[in-house]
């Protein structure tokens, strides 16, 4: 009886007290749920070929910069390309907060380790905690990542899934605009890029995935991570239609006349006045 | 960080309570809770709710049993005492704990996941009421 007065503490992370259970009828209905609330980033990076050994040993990343809420574009220049460790960097594709947070708590843990071990993060490392990280979640975290980064073993690029599926690859594209780019990787990919030409190769993709692909738009961002250091080009190539505004919107004071002015005094009476001594020593 | 699972491990899971009306007398809260159903009480009405109530204690579970078959019937005895004694360690009942020393033996005290940050029961905003709690925790309720 008394026992409603003791209290349960909330356990820490996720709280379901608000879901509620749908019956399986209305599935169609739940599905246009989610996808109101989240802005989805339409969006495919991709990554890039390893180079010829003799030459430099790294990683392109390149992405849009388009975020959507449906049929509207939430975000013209959002940043798709997310930081990780100084030598790692990851595009996220899928539902924007859940990509931001996920890469930012990975990040987090990368620095723990690199703090505690006198280390530098490998990207296998960052490959794991998440792959751990979504399959505990069974995909309702929406974050189809891309992970690439040079570290003491070489240049490696790995493509995680929302359910924690897990693929090393050459070159990869995600996201909805990851057909067209795909196609244009398959076709101009070779073993034995040079840098110029990777960084052509992944703008070319990207700007296949903007034509198109409705998901996809904006300007096209670059991440170039070698041995000796990541190059963040944003933007790389930026989007020929930009809004240009023809008049200037602000209006000047005065404009909007004052008809009348009222000023009625607030008139506050003392009630009570106390005196407390306070305790300064 | 994880056990990648071994799922043959995992015979029983843990059995959930507390799924009944929060309120009370025992009486679903409408103005709190919303409306009741006898299916929202019984069932998890989120996917996950039933795997991360029980997550970690699945994951000590799958762990303890693993060392088991690697290192013998002592070694996971041992650990499970220095976890007894290590839970014992708390604040004043209506007080959180920070639990260091479990968290130092789970190995958790290096890393962030998301019950570090998404409803940290030290910044909760409600507390017992203090006189309650001891007595509770004293038997005398």
């Amino acid at each position: 009886m008394a026992l409603s007065n003791v209290l349960e503490a909330p356990a820490a992370g996720f709280n379901f007290e608000n879901s509620s259970s749908v019956p399986e009828n209305n599935l169609y209905v739940r599905v246009n749920e989610i996808h109101q609330r989240s802005v989805v980033f339409s969006s495919f990076f991709f990554p890039s070929p390893v180079f010829y050994p003799l030459l430099q040993d790294g990683v392109v990343l390149g992405a849009d910069t388009r975020a959507t809420s449906s049929e509207v574009v939430a975000d013209k220049m959002c940043s798709k390309i997310h930081y990780m460790a100084p030598n790692i960097y990851c595009c996220g594709a899928g539902t924007a907060a859940d990509t931001e947070k996920t890469t930012d708590l990975v990040a987090s843990n990368l620095t723990i380790f690199s703090l505690n071990s006198g280390r530098k993060p490998r990207v296998v490392m960052a490959v794991n905690i998440l792959q751990d990280l979504l399959y505990r979640y069974r995909g309702q975290i929406g974050a189809s990542l891309i992970l690439g980064g040079v570290d003491c073993t070489g240049s490696h690029l790995y493509t995680v899934g929302p359910y924690g599926s897990v693929d090393k690859k050459p070159y990869l594209a995600m996201g909805s605009g990851n057909l067209a780019a795909m196609g244009i990787m398959e076709d101009g990919f070779r073993p034995d890029l040079e840098l110029d030409q990777a960084k052509q190769l992944v703008r070319s993709a990207i700007q296949a995935g903007i034509l198109n692909d409705l998901g996809s738009g904006h300007n096209i961002d670059l991440c170039v991570i070698t041995d000796r250091g990541v190059d963040y080009i944003r933007p790389y190539q930026e989007s020929q239609y930009k809004d240009h505004r023809t008049n200037k919107y602000r209006f000047r004071q005065g404009t909007t006349p004052v008809l009348t002015d009222t000023v009625v005094p607030l008139e506050l009476e003392v009630v009570e006045e106390k005196v407390q001594q306070m305790e300064t020593s | 960080m994880n056990s990648r699972g071994l799922r043959s491990q995992l015979k029983d899971s843990v059995p959930v309570a507390g799924f009944c009306p929060q309120s009370q007398f025992g009486v679903q809260d409408s103005l709190r809770g919303g409306f009741s159903s006898v299916k929202n009480e019984l069932l998890p009405s989120h996917p996950l709710e039933l795997s991360e109530k029980n997550f970690r204690l699945n994951q000590d579970k799958m762990n303890f049993s693993t060392l088991r078959n690697i290192q013998g019937l002592h070694a996971p005895l041992k650990l499970q005492m220095e976890y007894q004694a290590a839970r014992q360690i708390q604040r004043l009942p209506f007080l959180q704990s920070s639990n260091l020393a479990l968290d130092t033996l789970r190995g958790s005290d290096d890393t962030i996941g998301f019950e570090d940050i998404l409803n940290d029961p030290a910044q909760s905003e409600m507390m017992g009421e203090p006189h309650m709690m001891v007595e509770y925790k004293m038997g005398m309720l």
